[in-house]
């Protein structure tokens, strides 16, 4: 892929962050606002969980009541098998799925195919729904059957359940607000919403507007990007708080 | 008039990614399965989620097609977080060390 239009696109990438930085306006070429703002807002959501993790590490590595065994506190018997963790490696693997199917869901948007880019990003919803519904499966056997709260638990140290239910339920509700942004965005594709003729009418900067078609459905990978930002999130919380 | 560079790539390279996300993702399951314990474990945990973490931002969000100016803007101020994590390890450590000195080895 190359970057058209760009008067540095000769010079090395050095010199063109130095460019970029100090050319008065529009730091991010050649990157609508909506992505900029987009991967702002993930920043500052990195922050968020990034601080939810720090406090979880300060108070497991701070506290003199041994921590529970996630492994043990998350295992299923299946089948007469008692499995460790599996809930969260297939809650893992739906989440996983649904980047793929998100991935490819841009990958059809900007190749302009409307159907199939509003159909994976329905299925990307369907998928993440499933980890919610699974989630809450295991906050409701979490509860009910293990006595956890946020104070206190039967299995040690009682920050336990602080911690679980401020990282996971954050996460969760990322998660069931991508599913909402999912198919919003979905059916508006669908509809046909972004296509240029609808898009005409609308005032535009020189920046969003485009000569390409298929550039209008942007608006697909921003919603990507918050999707895979929620995936990403989730790699941190499986290998800190329920690998650890 | 500038042109927005669309991150239109062979579909072949997703389901490469997404495909090893899978095998990492199991890796780091059977560090759990097989019971792995002490630093093996901690080492092997943290390679699985950096190499996942990097391939979602680097391919799946497009990060290694866009400028610098943009990957520099995100990606350097999470360093702030990672000394956010030493100074808190250290604290931690040290309350750690306080409970036990003025209320004995039982909480």
């Amino acid at each position: 892929m190359t970057i058209a239009a760009d008067t540095t696109t000769d010079k090395p990438a050095t010199q063109r962050l130095i460019h970029d930085w100090s050319s008065d306006k529009d730091v991010f070429k050649n990157v609508s606002w909506g992505k900029a703002m987009m991967w702002i807002f993930l920043l500052s959501d990195t922050f968020i969980f990034g601080s939810f993790l720090t406090g979880y590490m300060s108070v497991r590595i701070s506290s003199t009541t041994p921590w529970p065994n996630p492994s043990e506190v998350f295992a299923l018997t299946i089948a007469g098998h008692h499995i460790p963790l599996i809930l969260i490696a297939i809650m893992t693997f739906a989440l996983i799925t649904s980047s793929g199917t998100m991935a490819m869901a841009v990958n059809f948007g900007y190749r302009a195919d409307k159907h199939k880019a509003a159909g994976l990003m329905a299925l990307t919803a369907l998928l993440g729904a499933t980890f919610v519904g699974m989630q809450a499966f295991e906050w409701t056997k979490l509860i009910v059957e293990e006595g956890v709260r946020p104070w206190s638990n039967p299995m040690g140290a009682p920050q336990f359940g602080a911690c679980f239910f401020m990282i996971t339920g954050f996460h969760g509700l990322h998660v069931s607000i991508g599913v909402i942004y999912l198919l919003i965005v979905a059916s508006k594709v669908w509809r046909g919403h972004y296509d240029d003729t609808h898009q005409k009418d609308i005032q535009m900067s020189n920046d969003i507007r485009n000569t390409n078609n298929a550039k209008n459905y942007q608006i697909v990978e921003i919603t990507g990007l918050y999707w895979h930002f929620v995936d990403l999130v989730w790699v941190f919380i499986f290998a800190l708080f329920y690998l650890w | 008039m500038e042109q927005l560079p669309s991150q239109q790539h062979p579909i072949g390279i997703y389901l490469k990614i997404w495909f090893l996300l899978f095998v990492l993702s199991t890796c780091s399951y059977l560090v759990d399965y097989f019971q792995l314990e002490g630093y093996l474990r901690w080492t092997l945990i943290i390679i699985f989620m950096l190499l996942k973490a990097g391939l979602i931002v680097a391919i799946f969000m497009h990060m290694m097609w866009e400028r610098l100016a943009l990957i520099y803007a995100i990606l350097l101020p999470p360093i702030a977080l990672l000394i956010l994590v030493l100074m808190m390890n250290y604290e931690a450590e040290y309350v750690l060390l306080s409970r036990f000195i003025f209320f004995g080895d039982s909480p």
